[in-house]
């Protein structure tokens, strides 16, 4: 969390999609082959050159996962992971293997190298978290943002977002126009779905003065989105994966954008 | 898993799938695997050593397999050359304010890396050593973070006794102990904080990636195709303003520059003959060079692969063009 600030939420925010997945269900291949007593784990393995693979607990195969062969009604395509790749609703995007081609299901896990070495959360006392697959409840102002910049000068301005939680469903979206002081409740676009990303609007009237605009996420398990400080106050400073800090741009007068950080 | 299959009518529902109330009976797809095919799957490695196959590997071997392989990136002694990971060093670090993450400080099985290097290394030459060599690399890496002798020989048999210097430093996720009940409290929604100061600006650092301004032209489109393909150079080549020589020359004005005319550069002896010879790269040659480096000038030390399409060959060298001497 001390890593690198980009100037925009392509940069800061692009690493996740939201898609409606079509597949046979992990668990009806489990069922159709058997599992032995024992089994608590599935080693799940792409076809890459790297082969990457992940464990991933019997538990989480046999709730929610899929064995998905289109995506968005059409083929997968090749970057998604033709002709199968796995969805594992909620959980980090590592896992969702891509070009599956081998499930092994085994009594332990395998600790490869990105459950280990990497996708690990290395804390301020040296301890390193592993197995933090579920992904915490956060949010971003898409427009306006360091790429969406207003142009339309003062008046009525739509600030809108997307937030989701790998935990449940996004109950609510707040927005502070002033770097957190206060907070508005924002409409959400549909009634959230868990583990979905959602559509938030706040209708603001904007007399053309600095904004330090912030989202704060809700979800069904009570949890509210944490400042990028109350995280490293408990994470410390080198916790790299799973940031789901509030994030702030600077909306100056002329209407452009910047990605910064606020007390 | 379709191994398991015999197995499915008899134990196997009484454990975990007992509980599934919509547990439908087996369709009879698909076919047990054979042993070989399962073998010839089956390679991933595990902390208790299930799945290591019989071999050996020296200190002294791995040396010379990482000096070939894999030094060019991570270093003569696993050092790290520039962005590259170091893979020794840093034990001690982990609570620092800088902690360097390395094999040997880090990772907390010897697995791992054996699994890692067997199914992933050489980058860009993957799963191409033997299981001896990926044992001596194996070797050659303990080494170098200090926790083996020089004389050291890494096999199956003694694979479980080398122990990971950070082997309990891991804890399993407990953000439901130390997160949920913190940040679940009801949110403030007024007069939260006396005052906000900004504290950092992402403009002052400016790390955001070259070529991200929305720009709809053909030239740019052209250009920022180029600057997409020039991200696989990127971990050798530096280009523009202040760019240096890293593993491979500094790239800016190389479009119609004499060749091997970066000063300070140890070129390969083929690339110096070339210069000596006076050849210049002309867009033509450098689509050549670009599309087989090995082929267009044999014992460049360029290791890479080239560039199968003609177009991102052609955006590649508009997007060098862009960056006069």
């Amino acid at each position: 969390m001390g890593g690198a600030q980009l100037n925009g939420a392509q940069f800061t925010h692009g690493m996740i999609h939201n898609m409606e997945y079509t597949g046979v269900p992990l668990r009806a291949l489990l069922d159709e082959a058997g599992i032995r007593l024992g089994a608590k784990w599935l080693y799940v393995e792409g076809a890459d050159a790297a082969s990457n693979g992940r464990s991933l607990p019997l538990d989480k195969a046999l709730d929610d996962c899929l064995v998905a062969f289109k995506a968005n009604g059409e083929a997968l395509r090749k970057e998604h992971g033709y002709p199968v790749r796995l969805v594992v609703p909620g959980w980090e995007g590592n896992l969702w293997i891509k070009w599956l081609r081998r499930i092994e299901v085994t009594d332990g896990p395998v600790e490869s190298r990105e459950e280990t070495s990497k996708y690990s959360d290395l804390l301020g006392d040296g301890i390193a978290r592993k197995w933090t697959w579920e992904m915490d409840a956060k949010s971003v102002i898409t427009s306006p943002s360091p790429q969406m910049p207003v142009t339309h000068g003062t008046g009525p301005l739509v600030i809108t977002g997307l937030a989701w939680s790998g935990r449940g469903a996004i109950t609510g979206v707040d927005v502070s126009v002033d770097g957190g002081k206060n907070w508005q409740a924002a409409r959400l676009a549909a009634a959230g779905q868990a583990k979905a990303v959602n559509r938030f609007y706040l209708d603001y009237d904007w007399d053309g003065g600095e904004m330090l605009l912030q989202a704060r996420a809700r979800d069904d398990t009570g949890y509210v989105q944490p400042t990028k400080d109350q995280l490293r106050d408990v994470r410390g400073m080198n916790s790299v994966y799973h940031n789901n800090g509030i994030q702030t741009w600077w909306v100056k007068p002329d209407g452009r954008v910047e990605n910064v950080e606020v007390s | 898993m379709s191994r398991c299959r015999d197995l499915l009518i008899s134990a196997a529902l009484g454990s975990v799938l007992a509980a599934s109330p919509a547990l439908a009976a087996p369709l009879g797809l698909g076919r047990a695997a054979e042993p070989d095919e399962i073998a010839a799957w089956d390679r991933d490695v595990r902390p208790d050593g299930i799945g290591l196959p019989d071999g050996t590997g020296s200190v002294m071997d791995g040396e010379a397999v990482f000096g070939e392989n894999c030094a060019i990136c991570h270093g003569d002694f696993a050092e790290g050359v520039g962005n590259w990971p170091s893979l020794s060093g840093g034990q001690g670090t982990l609570d620092h304010d800088d902690p360097m993450k390395t094999v040997g400080s880090y990772w907390p099985y010897l697995s791992t890396l054996w699994d890692y290097i067997n199914r992933s290394k050489p980058y860009g030459n993957a799963q191409s050593l033997s299981t001896d060599e990926v044992y001596a690399v194996v070797a050659f890496l303990l080494y170098s973070n200090d926790l083996v002798e020089d004389d050291f020989v890494l096999s199956r048999g003694n694979f479980l006794d080398v122990a990971m210097p950070n082997a309990d430093g891991f804890v399993v996720d407990d953000r439901t102990v130390k997160e949920y009940p913190r940040f679940s409290q009801p949110p403030c929604m007024t007069a939260c904080k006396p005052s906000v100061k900004i504290t950092m600006r992402a403009a002052v650092l400016d790390v955001t990636p070259a070529g991200s301004a929305a720009d709809t032209g053909e030239e740019a489109q052209v250009l920022a195709a180029g600057a997409q393909v020039f991200g696989k150079c990127k971990a050798c080549h530096q280009i523009g303003q202040g760019a240096g020589h890293k593993i491979g020359p500094a790239l800016t004005g190389i479009v119609n520059a004499p060749v091997g005319a970066g000063a300070g550069f140890a070129y390969s002896r083929p690339m110096l003959a070339a210069a000596r010879a006076g050849l210049v790269w002309t867009k033509q040659d450098l689509a050549g060079f670009l599309a087989s480096p090995k082929v267009f000038m044999k014992g460049t030390k360029m290791s890479f692969v080239g560039i199968k399409e003609q177009d991102d060959i052609k955006a590649l060298i508009a997007y060098l063009s862009s960056f006069p001497g």
